[in-house]
């Protein structure tokens, strides 16, 4: 990522904050262009991402650091999202949500993330705590009704 | 920084209905789950979760809700769900859980159920 992002946000790991980062989504990605439902399960699929920092990478502990940054993305267009922590490091291939047929409480987190967006992908950092790169484009009906913003820097450079 | 979860209890029709008057998240989830089991420990004949002025409800919410439904199968108690918003509803389709609830759009047809 080679530009600077529109929004960073730097959050200790308590639930209580969680509120602040799905507004600042929320505002982003209306800016985007997604629609209403779009919008909706993009704010879930980041708060499900951050809520299983806080509890796996975390355990619960409210101080540990969480860093979200927000691009938007010219082509295709939509939302470039990653998200760092410097909490336990986890074995990207056991990052699973569970089958939807076995109906109980939890697990829902990674299911909820890997289909509402178009790009998920988590990895370990160097320096530790891990990092997830996430993607969502505008659908066509989106694209269809939203324009390009001259403020976006990637659009206004191409 | 999030408010507590305030939760309305009354009775309506003999059904127990509890109304959560904001977000239910990762912070306030605790706090539904708690009101929910001291609801049926008092053995209402149906419990109505009223969910009409919730704008979001995030896995932990939904953990809630799938943890109320087994709740009221083992004490035989009425689940249903009332006035769930467009947003909550994807949740529930996206998590193919929406067969699993009776809802309804409003608390008085819930307590018809």
């Amino acid at each position: 990522m080679e530009r600077e992002p529109e929004i960073s946000i730097r959050i200790f790991s308590d639930p209580h904050l969680l509120a602040t980062v799905r507004g600042a989504i929320e505002g982003l990605a209306k800016c985007v262009g997604f629609h209403d439902k779009s919008r909706a399960m993009l704010t879930l699929a980041i708060d499900e991402a951050l809520t299983n920092v806080i509890r796996h990478g975390y355990g619960d502990q409210t101080h540990g650091m969480i860093w979200v940054h927000m691009w938007r993305s010219a082509d295709p267009r939509g939302l470039r999202i990653i998200i760092e922590d410097l909490g336990k490091a986890t074995d990207p291939s056991k990052i699973k949500g569970r089958e939807l047929d076995d109906v109980r409480p939890g697990g829902l987190g990674v299911h909820i993330i890997k289909e509402t967006m178009n790009e998920a992908a988590w990895e370990p950092r160097p320096s530790g705590g891990m990092r997830l790169t996430l993607a969502k484009w505008l659908n066509a009906e989106e694209l269809a009704t939203s324009y390009p913003s001259p403020s976006n820097p990637e659009q206004s450079n191409s | 920084m999030n408010t507590p979860l305030v939760i309305k209890s009354t009775t309506v029709n003999g059904s127990t209905v509890l109304a959560p008057q904001s977000d239910i998240d990762m912070s306030r989830a605790p706090t539904m789950r708690d009101a929910i089991k001291s609801a049926l420990e008092a053995k209402p004949s149906k419990l109505v979760i009223d969910l009409s002025v919730v704008n979001y409800v995030d896995s932990s919410g939904i953990a809630t809700l799938v943890e109320a439904l087994k709740w009221t199968r083992e004490e035989k108690v009425g689940l249903t769900l009332a006035g769930l918003n467009p947003r909550v509803k994807t949740l529930m389709e996206i998590t193919k859980l929406s067969a699993m609830f009776t809802t309804r759009a409003t608390v008085e047809e819930a307590c018809k159920v």
